[in-house]
C-alpha cells in the first residue's frame, strides 16, 4: 500500500508538469493582452508598447516559460501582473471562502443525495421514485446561476432569512459564515446531489438484486439494515468514484455561484485574471485546481481498499 | 424584529450559553452609520493611479490622494493643495506656492520636492503632460518647501487646467520616495495626500477596497464642488465592495446589505426605482459618447468617401435604443465629437448626421470609394454590454450599404490587443472596432485621445489629418473663452469632414443609493466628501 501510495505522489509530478506546459502555452497562444489592459483606453499605442516591454511581456516564449518553471520549483508562483502582490498571498486571501463553500456543499449534497438515491432505488417505480427522478433531470437542466438568483430572491430578499451575498470568515463566527454560505451551497449542490442521487439510485437497484440481499431478508434483516449495511456498503465504490469525479463540477460550478453571490473565492479571482490576462494569477490558480483534483483522486482511489477489501494495490 | 435579527439573536443567546466563538461581532449603530458600503463601476485591480490609468482607478484615487488643482463643476480649475501661483516672465514661468498644513498619511509634511516629483512622473504618462515636458526649459523643481517653478520655452495657458483636470492619469500628489518610481512600474506603497487612508492590508483585489478618514487632512474653505472646495469627510470608513453581477449587486441594495451602487444596469432600475428604500438617479450630467472606430491605415476606410458613406447611413438613434433602451431621458443624437451642454460645445460640421439616413447615396459613395466587398472586420466585444450592442447595429448598418461583414465576436481583452495592431485586417488587423468615451474627456481637446489626427502618434486607427490637428492647437493657444468655442467648432468641423471616427449618440446612465445615503451628487467621478448616512 505504502508503495503503491508513493507510486501515485511520483505519478503526479509529470501530470502537473504537462499541465504547467499546456496553461503556459495556451495562455501564451491566446489573444488578450495585460498591458492594454493596464493602460486604459486612453492609452496611446507607445504607452502600452512599453509597459509590455516592462512587465516582460515582449520577451521569447522559451525564456518565460523556463524563469516561471524555475521559480515554481523554488515554491514561488510569481507576482501578479496588475496587483503586484504575489500569487500565493491572492490565492491565500481568497482559499478560506472557496473551501468553505465547497466543504458545505460536499456535506450538504452526500447527506441529502445519497438518502434520495437509497429511498428511490427501495421505492422503485412508485411516486416517491420518479419525484427524485424528476429532481434530478431538474438538477441537472437548470444552471447554478438560476437556482442562485431563485433561492437569493425567495430567501433573502422576500422571507430576508439570509444575506444576498458576501462572505463572512469563520473567525467572526460560526454563524455568519454559514449563514452567507447555506445559499450557495444549496445553488452549487443541486447539480451535484442530482449527479449522485442517480448514480445511488443506479448502484443500489443492481444491489438489491444481488443474492446476498436476497439471503439477507431470507434471514429476516430489517429494511434500514438491508438498504443501509447490506445493500449501501456495496454499493459505494461507484458512488464514491463520482464523488470524487464531482468534485471537478464544484471547481467549475463555484466560478459561477462565487461570482452569483460576490463571494470572494479562487473562482472569481480566477475569472478576473482571465478577463484581464493575468497570467501569473491564472497559472498559479489552475496549476493549484489541478492539484487539488490529482489529490482528490488519490484519496478516493485509497478509499477504494476501505469500501471494498477485496481491492488490493 | 424581523428574522435576520432574530436569528442573529439567537446566535448571540448561543454565544451567551456556553459556544464561545459562534457568535458574529456586529457594528454599532454609531460605527454603522459611518460606514459607506459602495459598490464600484469595476474592480479596483491595482491602486497606482500613474501607472494604470482605468477610471476606477482614478475615481478611489481622489479619495487618497490630493491635486494641485481640481476641476468644480462649472468645469473650471480651482485652486486645492495650491495657495497662490504666478506667471512671468512672458507667461512662460509658473511659480506655485503650497497651502500650509498638507500631510501625506504617514504624516510628514507635504514639500515642494514631493510635489516636483509627482508632476515629473505624472507629465511622462499624460498627453498635456508631455505637451508641458516638450516646451519645458527645464523639469518642474523646487525651489523651496513651499514654493516650485516651472520654467517653459514658450506660454501654456492650459496649464491650470492640466493640472487639475479629472481625465486620466490626475496629475496626484505623492511622497517623492514613491513618485521617483518609473511611471512605467507600480508604486509599491499608497501613502496619499488626500482626505482618506487607502488601507493595504484589507485590500482583497476583485473583492474589497476599504478607505479609512485620514484626520490630519485641512479641507479648504470654500464650498466644495467636485474636485475642487472642502473635501470634508463625513464618512469613517468606505468599503469599496466589488460585485461582478448585477442581479446581485441590485438585490444587495434593496435588502440593505450595500449603500450606493455606482453604476446599475438599465434593465434593473425600474425593480430599485419600486423599492421604496431606493434612490435612483442620473450618475453622471456629463454622460458618455459612444464611439465607432475606423482604421485609417488600410482599405476601403483609408478613403475618406467610404467612412462619409458609413456616416451617411448611420443612425444614431438605433445605436441608442440598442444601447440604452427607449428612455428618451437618457440618450440624445449628437452630430458633434463633444459633450453636449458644456460651454464649449459645438455641431459645425455635424449635418452628415443628421437627419434622415440616405441609404443610397451611401453606397453610391461607397462603390465611389472603390469598395471592393472585401470582408469588413469589425471587433466586437462580447463582455461590455454597449459595445455589443454597438457591434450588432454595426453589422446592420455595414450590410445595408452592401458590405461585408467579418464579425469577430470576442471578449475586450482581446480587442485591447488587437486593436493595437497595425497589420492588414485579414492578418491579425482590424477595420472596426467600438469603444465608448466618457462624457467629461470630451469637453474639451485637452485630453481627447481620440479627437487627435496625427497618424501614427495618434489614437488606434491612426488618423491623418492637418486640419483636425490646426484647430486643436489653436485651442492650446486660444486666450479666452470665445477664440476656444471657434477653435473647437473648427476641429469638429475638421473631424466630421474628415470622418476621424464617428460618434454614435449621447447618452447617461444610472447610479443608485438608498435613502439613509445623504449628499450624493451627479458627477463624473464618485464624490464621497460631504455624503453621510443618517
Amino acid at each position: 500500500m505504502f508503495a503503491y501510495i508513493v507510486r501515485r505522489v511520483l505519478a503526479t509530478i509529470p501530470v502537473m508538469a504537462f499541465v504547467a506546459l499546456f496553461v503556459f502555452s495556451l495562455l501564451y497562444v491566446a489573444p488578450g493582452d495585460p498591458a492594454a489592459v493596464i493602460a486604459g483606453d486612453q492609452a496611446t499605442p507607445e504607452d502600452v508598447e512599453r509597459i509590455r516591454a516592462s512587465l516582460g511581456l515582449d520577451r521569447p516564449f522559451l525564456i518565460r516559460f523556463g524563469e516561471w518553471v524555475w521559480r515554481i520549483l523554488q515554491g514561488d508562483l510569481g507576482v501578479s501582473i496588475f496587483t503586484n502582490l504575489p500569487v500565493s498571498t491572492m490565492i491565500q486571501q481568497r482559499i478560506e471562502p472557496t473551501l468553505s463553500l465547497m466543504i458545505i456543499t460536499l456535506i450538504l449534497a452526500v447527506s441529502v443525495a445519497i438518502p434520495m438515491g437509497v429511498i428511490a432505488a427501495w421505492q422503485q417505480g412508485t411516486t416517491i421514485d420518479r419525484t427524485v427522478m424528476g429532481f434530478a433531470v431538474l438538477g441537472f437542466s437548470v444552471p447554478v446561476f438560476v437556482v442562485g438568483y431563485v433561492l437569493a430572491y425567495i430567501f433573502a430578499l422576500e422571507l430576508d432569512w439570509v444575506p444576498v451575498q458576501g462572505y463572512t470568515p469563520l473567525k467572526q463566527g460560526f454563524f455568519p459564515w454559514f449563514q452567507n454560505l447555506i445559499l450557495p451551497a444549496v445553488a452549487l449542490g443541486t447539480v451535484y446531489i442530482a449527479l449522485i442521487a442517480r448514480i445511488t439510485r443506479a448502484t443500489m437497484l443492481e444491489v438489491l438484486q444481488q443474492d446476498y440481499i436476497r439471503t439477507a431478508r431470507a434471514k429476516g434483516a430489517g429494511q434500514r439494515n438491508i438498504l443501509f449495511l447490506h445493500a449501501l456498503k456495496n454499493a459505494a465504490v461507484p458512488i464514491v468514484t463520482v464523488i470524487g469525479i464531482g468534485i471537478a463540477l464544484l471547481i467549475g460550478g463555484a466560478v459561477v455561484t462565487e461570482s452569483v453571490f460576490a463571494i470572494p473565492g479562487l473562482g472569481r479571482l480566477t475569472v478576473d485574471a482571465i478577463l484581464r490576462r493575468d497570467y501569473p494569477v491564472i497559472q498559479g490558480v489552475v496549476l493549484l485546481f489541478s492539484f487539488v483534483y490529482v489529490l482528490v483522486n488519490l484519496m478516493i482511489d485509497l478509499l477504494y481498499t476501505i469500501l471494498d477489501p477485496r481491492i488490493r494495490y | 424584529m424581523d428574522r435576520r435579527n432574530f436569528l442573529k439573536a439567537t446566535a448571540g443567546v448561543a454565544a451567551l450559553t456556553g459556544t464561545a466563538g459562534v457568535s458574529a461581532p456586529a457594528l454599532s449603530q454609531g460605527a454603522a452609520a459611518r460606514t459607506l458600503r459602495f459598490v464600484p463601476q469595476a474592480n479596483l485591480a491595482n491602486f497606482d493611479p500613474i501607472w494604470g490609468t482605468q477610471y476606477v482607478v482614478r475615481n478611489a484615487a481622489c479619495l487618497v490622494w490630493d491635486t494641485l488643482y481640481g476641476f468644480d463643476d462649472k468645469l473650471e480649475p480651482k485652486r486645492q493643495m495650491v495657495e497662490s501661483e504666478e506667471l512671468t516672465d512672458g507667461g512662460k514661468t509658473w511659480t506655485f506656492k503650497l497651502r500650509e498644513g498638507l500631510r501625506f498619511h504617514d504624516g510628514e509634511a507635504v514639500r515642494a520636492q514631493d510635489v516636483a516629483a509627482s508632476l515629473n512622473r505624472w507629465a511622462v504618462r499624460d498627453g498635456m503632460g508631455q505637451m508641458i515636458r516638450a516646451i519645458q526649459e527645464e523639469p518642474v523643481s523646487a525651489v523651496d518647501d513651499r514654493t516650485f517653478r516651472w520654467r517653459l520655452k514658450s506660454p501654456y495657458p492650459k496649464m491650470l487646467v492640466a493640472l487639475g483636470k479629472n481625465n486620466t492619469p490626475m496629475a496626484f500628489i505623492m511622497p517623492e520616495r514613491l513618485a521617483r518610481t518609473d511611471p512605467f512600474q507600480q508604486v509599491s506603497e499608497f501613502v496619499g495626500s488626500g482626505p482618506m487612508r487607502f488601507v493595504r492590508n484589507e485590500w482583497v483585489p476583485g473583492a474589497k477596497a476599504v478607505f479609512t478618514k485620514f484626520d490630519q487632512y485641512v479641507p479648504r474653505n470654500e464650498p466644495v464642488s467636485w474636485l475642487a472646495g472642502g473635501k470634508r469627510m463625513n464618512l469613517d470608513r468606505i468599503e469599496w465592495i466589488i460585485m461582478p453581477d448585477p442581479a446581485t449587486a441590485s438585490a444587495a441594495l434593496m435588502n440593505g446589505e450595500i449603500d450606493w451602487w455606482e453604476s446599475p444596469l438599465t434593465d434593473l432600475i425600474p425593480s430599485l426605482r419600486r423599492n421604496r428604500n431606493v434612490q435612483v438617479d442620473i450618475q453622471d450630467p456629463l454622460g458618455n459618447i459612444g464611439a465607432f472606430r475606423f482604421n485609417h491605415l488600410h482599405a476601403p476606410f483609408n478613403d475618406v468617401r467610404a467612412r462619409r458613406a458609413v456616416a451617411m447611413a448611420l443612425s444614431q438613434e438605433d445605436y441608442m435604443r440598442a444601447v440604452v433602451g427607449d428612455d428618451r431621458s437618457l440618450w440624445q443624437t449628437l452630430p458633434s465629437f463633444f459633450t453636449p451642454g458644456t460651454p464649449l460645445y459645438s455641431e459645425a460640421g455635424g449635418d452628415i448626421l443628421k437627419g434622415p439616413r440616405n441609404i443610397d447615396a451611401a453606397r453610391r459613395l461607397l462603390a465611389e470609394s472603390g469598395y471592393n466587398g472585401q470582408p469588413i472586420t469589425v471587433l466586437v466585444a462580447q463582455d461590455q454590454a454597449p459595445l455589443k450592442a454597438m457591434g450588432e447595429v454595426t453589422n446592420a448598418l455595414l450590410s445595408s450599404i452592401g458590405m461585408r461583414v467579418d464579425f469577430v465576436a470576442t471578449d475586450w481583452g482581446t480587442v485591447g490587443q488587437r486593436r493595437a495592431s497595425k497589420s492588414l485586417p485579414g492578418q491579425g488587423g482590424w477595420h472596426i472596432f467600438h469603444t465608448w468615451h466618457a462624457g467629461a474627456d470630451c469637453t474639451n481637446p485637452a485630453a481627447y485621445l481620440a479627437l487627435r489626427a496625427h497618424g501614427d502618434g495618434a489614437w488606434f486607427g491612426w488618423p491623418t489629418d492637418n486640419a483636425v490637428e490646426a484647430a486643436r492647437n489653436k485651442w492650446f493657444d486660444a486666450p479666452n473663452l470665445d477664440a476656444e468655442k471657434a477653435a473647437v467648432a473648427e476641429m469638429n468641423s475638421a473631424a466630421m469632414s474628415h470622418v476621424t471616427y464617428l460618434p454614435t449618440g449621447f447618452y447617461k446612465v444610472f447610479q443608485a443609493w438608498r435613502r439613509n445615503v445623504l449628499g450624493v451628487i451627479g458627477a463624473p467621478i464618485p464624490f464621497f466628501w460631504n455624503v453621510s448616512k443618517s
